[in-house]
């Protein structure tokens, strides 16, 4: 009781906080001087057309480096903390009941064509409101439905790390060849800008976005075979 | 507009807070920071909001000379991105580690772990 009584008197103080800024806000009416910055210079600098994916990939490409470490750092932790666990292999699984004929059709109709959305996203990151996450996140979607089709389906984890390591390797090369040949680390313009709007455009933010793609994907792969190896059903 | 998803985005803070210091269920706890994880999404998103405004895409219709007086703030934007994603780490991790601890003690209940109560 005087433990609810606490949490109920610190969600208090808590919105208490939240309806004060909520009361004080006025939302601006311009761009504050960052965002303008981007909004002019993007299309003669980076010549990407979806202004997000500029500073995601170029601007403050640095912390996208950082934030696929971080992924990786997780995915290899799930990893670790599952993998001390016992494997159960195929014979001492317990019977699963089949998946059923609509979800085993269905998924061998949609699982190419998840893939080809997710990699149709990550290539045209820098036209439309996708990019290499959200890519690699549908990609691992996929992944997921063909285990939801068959928990006992084994992925090879050699693939999936071969594939995780080469997309880090690339990306971060990269950035070392933007030192030696354009502006700096993780620079965009060591291919031709091109044309703002086509496919091939953007400099090299394109090939970037497609690996951070691929690794993103191979991440959250990871994860989730991880976490279906371990089941104990 | 932006107060709209601005009151729904500290509600769902609120609602996430309240669900992991109340459910004694690790799983539960788990499902209630997510909810406040996606709070705190909107909650920087709609900051970036501007009125009237549109997408910070560019083609025909919004030639790169009109940007600066056309397009919503893009930084909360690219913030909210990475924290999305990292959110989906964290959640990962979570997850994992709950498996971990039901495998040991054959427990979800926060109650039967002890250890680091003072």
């Amino acid at each position: 009781m005087i433990k609810r009584f606490t949490v109920l008197l610190l969600l208090a103080g808590v919105g208490t906080l939240f309806a004060g800024l909520l009361l004080g806000y006025s939302p601006d009416g311009e761009l504050n001087a960052t965002a303008r910055y981007y909004a002019d210079h993007t299309a003669p600098d980076i010549g990407a057309a979806n202004i997000v994916t500029a500073i995601i990939v170029t601007y403050r490409g640095l912390d996208t480096l950082g934030e696929v470490t971080v992924l990786f750092l997780t995915a290899a932790i799930v990893g670790l903390v599952l993998a001390r666990g016992r494997r159960r292999t195929r014979t001492e699984q317990r019977e699963l009941p089949p998946s059923g004929e609509l979800l085993t059709t269905g998924s061998r109709l949609l699982v190419p064509l998840i893939l080809l959305l997710g990699v149709y996203v990550f290539v045209n990151g820098h036209l439309t409101p996708g990019g290499g996450f959200q890519g690699g996140a549908i990609l691992a979607s996929a992944i997921l439905l063909m285990l939801l089709t068959d928990p006992l389906r084994r992925f090879s984890h050699r693939l999936i790390s071969a594939l995780e390591s080469t997309s880090g390797l690339v990306f971060v090369g990269i950035g070392l060849l933007g030192v030696f040949f354009a502006g700096g680390f993780l620079d965009n313009r060591i291919l031709p800008i091109g044309n703002l709007g086509s496919l091939f455009s953007a400099g090299v933010i394109p090939v970037i976005y497609s690996f951070i793609g691929l690794k993103v994907g191979a991440e959250f792969s990871s994860m989730l075979v991880s976490l279906s190896e371990t089941e104990d059903s | 507009m932006a107060h709209i998803a601005l009151a729904t985005g500290f509600i769902l803070i609120l609602i996430g807070l309240y669900g992991a210091l109340t459910n004694r269920n690790i799983l539960r706890m788990i499902v209630s920071f997510t909810v406040a994880d996606t709070g705190v999404n909107l909650v920087i998103v709609a900051v970036g909001y501007l009125r009237g405004r549109t997408a910070p895409i560019l083609d025909a219709t919004l030639p790169a000379a009109e940007a600066a007086a056309r397009i919503i703030d893009p930084v909360p934007q690219a913030l909210v991105l990475t924290a999305i994603v990292i959110g989906v780490g964290i959640t990962a991790l979570m997850l994992a580690y709950a498996y971990k601890l039901h495998e040991t003690k054959g427990s979800l209940d926060i109650a039967d772990y002890r250890e680091l109560k003072w």
